[in-house]
């Protein structure tokens, strides 16, 4: 079991509207920041700031250690060596990344190398029908530019992926499958295993998008079997501004850049560029050096936690969240409950009938619970389930039993203070 | 009353219960014109027609989905100013964003006649983030007003030639 943990974050012990508490369950959308971060990113400010892999000087060295080490320390969150991790600006970006790359080749770059990465007409790109938008449009875009065919396995009517005949989704013209670890609107973690087995049947890259799951689980790339994964740092207790892709390093050294610049290159001519290995080739310019330090803090932080002691912490607030949810009369939980060996994070995306998110959100405001409403960058999904958007509470390491409780029972009054009686 | 009671008083509440003017039924008028706003934060949406004839808004038609504020806004919005002069149309609609940025205060007396109900919305200046849901049917209504005062001009223009 996790400690209280609360004393970590400074920001939970703030007021929020009418001098009330705060309970903060909008994690999922982004996620409160430990002393340890903060200080983390303060000091590099104070004392190491210089210029990373340029310069001869003490700073430059001092600030290009603090770099490289929080990429070891990134790395080792996710079970992969260091060279295989890409600094983004994000977990949209790590996933704009992949695909532009894979534009890029197919518009010819990368030579021979890069034909795994090729895409046209007659090829397939495979999503899911659950994805955020950062892992549907970046691929729909490339199908779109490129006259490959956009192909999605479907979800069922509770939310939940059918991989029943994954065979005639995951067809053999399929060049890539990119599908969400968990999703971020039912919580559910992802069949990877059967997924990515049916990939490697048909040649096809797998691209996982890891935003929902590395903050909340234990995960190694090795065990995945994927071939990338992104991940954002804001979620996982660490700064804006800040994301890491990690790809297998033979793709990734094989994948053309699709952003240009400084200290990406060997050998810079009027007419031509070498580029430099991963994960340098994929960050040209100056990169947000002090958020790679606090996102390396943020994953010591979560390791010294321990992965396995935050996923069971937070499966104890799922099951309040989920359980609570789904026994209140009239409101619908999306996605199955839970608990039964299914897997699903500290979350719970819930409708409440006749009545608005955007209401539902400002009563649990008035209580200062912090929900995310709306449709969670997740349109085709709630379109799906035949919505426009839902309410979302999301936990953290921070999270306490209170706040879940605090959810449901702000959650039973809301119906009540509409006056929607049916 | 608290922060939320004013924001969701009860002329709110019913209007967004047994809206008026719901329902897009064609419209014959001397001009009209039709716009479709949505808000892309949550996905809400409106589409409504206006008549004109002469100098009066002869009628308005509405079909939405939406949360309590945007919706009891509309309906609000359609009680209030059908059958008005465009001139006090206008004037209101400028009147509502005044409402919409003065923080939950008051205006003074004679914009708050103009405004009628509408003043209840008052209390939803103090959420910033729910100013859009409310302004989202006045946008649609001034965007269809442009549009049918320029077909109503330009059906007189070609009647005259």
């Amino acid at each position: 079991m996790l400690p209280d943990l609360r004393d970590d974050f400074p920001l939970l012990a703030r007021t929020v509207r009418n001098g009330r508490s705060l309970v903060y369950l909008d994690s999922g959308a982004t996620a409160q920041k430990p002393l340890v971060v903060l200080e983390a990113e303060d000091r590099f400010y104070r004392e190491h700031n210089g210029a990373v892999a340029r310069g001869a000087h003490i700073l430059a060295e001092e600030a290009t250690e603090a770099f490289e080490s929080a990429r070891e320390d990134v790395a080792r969150l996710v079970g992969a060596p260091a060279e295989e991790i890409v600094w983004t600006p994000g977990a949209t970006a790590a996933l704009n990344l992949v695909a532009n790359g894979m534009l890029q080749a197919s518009l010819g770059a990368g030579g021979p190398a890069a034909d795994r990465f090729r895409v046209g007409p007659g090829d397939r790109i495979v999503i899911t029908e659950v994805e955020h938008h950062a892992n549907l449009i970046p691929w729909q875009q490339l199908a779109a530019r490129t006259g490959a065919e956009l192909a999605w396995i479907p979800v069922d009517d509770a939310g939940v992926m059918v991989l029943d005949d994954l065979a005639s989704v995951i067809t053999g013209n399929t060049r890539v499958v990119a599908f969400t670890h968990a999703s971020n609107v039912t919580g559910v973690v992802s069949d990877v295993a059967t997924i990515t087995a049916r990939a490697r049947e048909v040649g096809a890259l797998t691209v996982l998008d890891g935003c929902q799951s590395v903050p909340h689980l234990p995960v190694n790339v090795a065990d995945l079997g994927v071939d990338f994964l992104a991940f954002s740092g804001h979620k996982m207790l660490g700064p804006t501004g800040i994301g890491a892709l990690w790809g297998r390093s033979d793709l990734l050294n094989a994948l053309p850049p699709s952003q240009f610049g400084g200290s990406a290159i060997t050998v810079v001519t009027m007419e031509t560029t070498g580029f430099l290995d991963a994960p340098q080739r994929f960050e040209p310019g100056t990169q947000p050096v002090a958020q790679a330090v606090g996102m390396g803090a943020a994953a010591r932080y979560l390791m010294g936690l321990g992965m396995d002691r935050v996923a069971e912490h937070e499966a104890r607030i799922a099951r309040i969240l989920r359980e609570g949810a789904a026994a209140l009369p009239g409101v619908r939980l999306l996605g199955p409950v839970g608990g039964d060996g299914t897997a699903v994070l500290g979350l719970a995306a819930v409708v409440v009938e006749g009545v608005h998110a955007h209401d539902v959100g400002q009563v649990l405001d008035d209580r200062g619970i912090t929900a995310r409403v709306g449709h969670h960058c997740a349109q085709p999904f709630h379109r799906r389930l035949g919505l426009t958007g839902s309410t979302r509470a999301s936990a953290h390491v921070y999270t306490t039993e209170d706040d879940a409780h605090a959810f449901i029972e702000a959650l039973a009054g809301v119906r009540e203070f509409f006056g929607v009686t049916v | 009353m608290s922060t939320l009671e004013q924001m969701y008083q009860q002329v709110i509440m019913d209007h967004a219960r047994e809206a008026h003017g719901r329902g897009l039924i064609e419209i014959t008028a001397a001009g009209t014109g039709e716009s479709h706003q949505l808000n892309t934060t949550c996905g809400d949406e409106v589409t409504l027609r206006v008549g004109v004839d002469g100098d009066t808004v002869s009628a308005i038609a509405w079909e939405g989905q939406g949360c309590s504020i945007s919706q009891a806004s509309i309906s609000v919005l359609s009680e209030l100013l059908e059958g008005e002069s465009l001139e006090t149309a206008d004037a209101t609609v400028e009147a509502f964003r005044a409402l919409m940025q003065a923080k939950g205060e008051h205006l003074d007396d004679e914009t708050e006649d103009l405004l009628g109900d509408a003043t209840a919305f008052v209390g939803v200046g103090k959420y910033p983030a729910r100013i859009k849901c409310a302004l989202l049917g006045w946008m649609a209504f001034r965007d269809a007003l442009i549009q049918a005062r320029g077909a109503q001009s330009a059906a007189v223009e070609g009647g005259q030639a």
